[in-house]
């Protein structure tokens, strides 16, 4: 193969790319599996499902800091058939966990919205626990411009 | 600095409708993730952890919360009223200190 400057220009700049991309993955992977982690203990051995709930969020957050954020489980919020637990858990953070929230019948439905910090362009995971065991799931991605936790 | 809550629940409602409460309390959320900008230290994590919501006595909604929820933390859930009667909230800091406040909401 031919070498000259443009070529190895070219390929040092390659490399950079893949060097820099290789090391984001593996920062990011490392939180996603703590995600996973703390999404199985809250599912409890069961497997989530998609459908029931729906998240809700911006596609773009301009800031980190205050990413507006809501949710609704379709349940009829009787005492045999409710909620219990819904777990916002954010994969890309440098601690996965946002908020559990705990519902009752008394709650009428299954819904809450509230404002959460965003490290980076990340995907989001809502977990929704039912009174029977069962688990359904929903995520969103987000592209965050600035980062809400600090230097 | 003892927070003030701002709480927005409907006076009145009829029987079996389901409200919307809506709630706001002033606080910093330190993460714990910031760093001192003089001294590089880790500034240590100070945040609301606990929120629940009951309605005479009974629980209605609670959250654990995480760093990651933002400052001033706003939470907004529903309620299904049957009776009249009194919502209680109650804010946990991590310092220990509660913070409470009480709505009274009537039947139309």
């Amino acid at each position: 193969m031919k070498m000259n400057r443009r070529t190895l220009l070219c390929n040092a700049v390659k490399l950079a790319v893949v060097g820099a991309v290789g090391a984001n993955l593996s920062k990011a992977y490392a939180s996603a599996e703590d995600a996973m982690k703390k999404i199985g203990e809250f599912a409890g051995g069961a497997a989530p499902t998609e459908g029931r709930i729906s998240l809700k969020a911006p596609e773009i957050a301009e800031n980190g800091n205050t990413v507006p954020i809501s949710f609704e489980v379709d349940s009829p919020m009787t005492e045999d058939d409710f909620v219990e637990s819904v777990m916002i858990v954010a994969e890309g953070n440098p601690l996965p966990g946002v908020a559990t929230f705990h519902f009752s019948s008394a709650s009428g439905t299954c819904r809450a919205s509230t404002r959460m910090r965003l490290a980076k362009t990340q995907r989001v995971v809502a977990i929704a626990k039912m009174n029977d065991g069962s688990v359904f799931t929903d995520a969103r991605d987000i592209k965050v411009t600035i980062g809400g936790c600090g230097g | 600095m003892a927070a003030k809550p701002r709480l927005k629940v409907p006076k009145s409602a009829a029987a079996g409708e389901v409200i919307t409460i809506k709630s706001l309390i002033s606080h910093k959320m330190e993460s714990g993730q910031r760093k001192d900008k003089k001294t590089g230290d880790l500034i240590p994590r100070k945040i609301i952890n606990k929120f629940s919501c009951e309605f005479n006595g009974k629980p209605v909604f609670s959250c654990d919360i995480d760093p990651a929820i933002s400052a001033n933390p706003y939470l907004e859930f529903t309620a299904r009223i049957d009776e009249a009667g009194t919502f209680k909230f109650t804010w946990v800091d991590d310092d220990g200190t509660v913070i409470e406040a009480e709505k009274d909401i009537a039947l139309s």
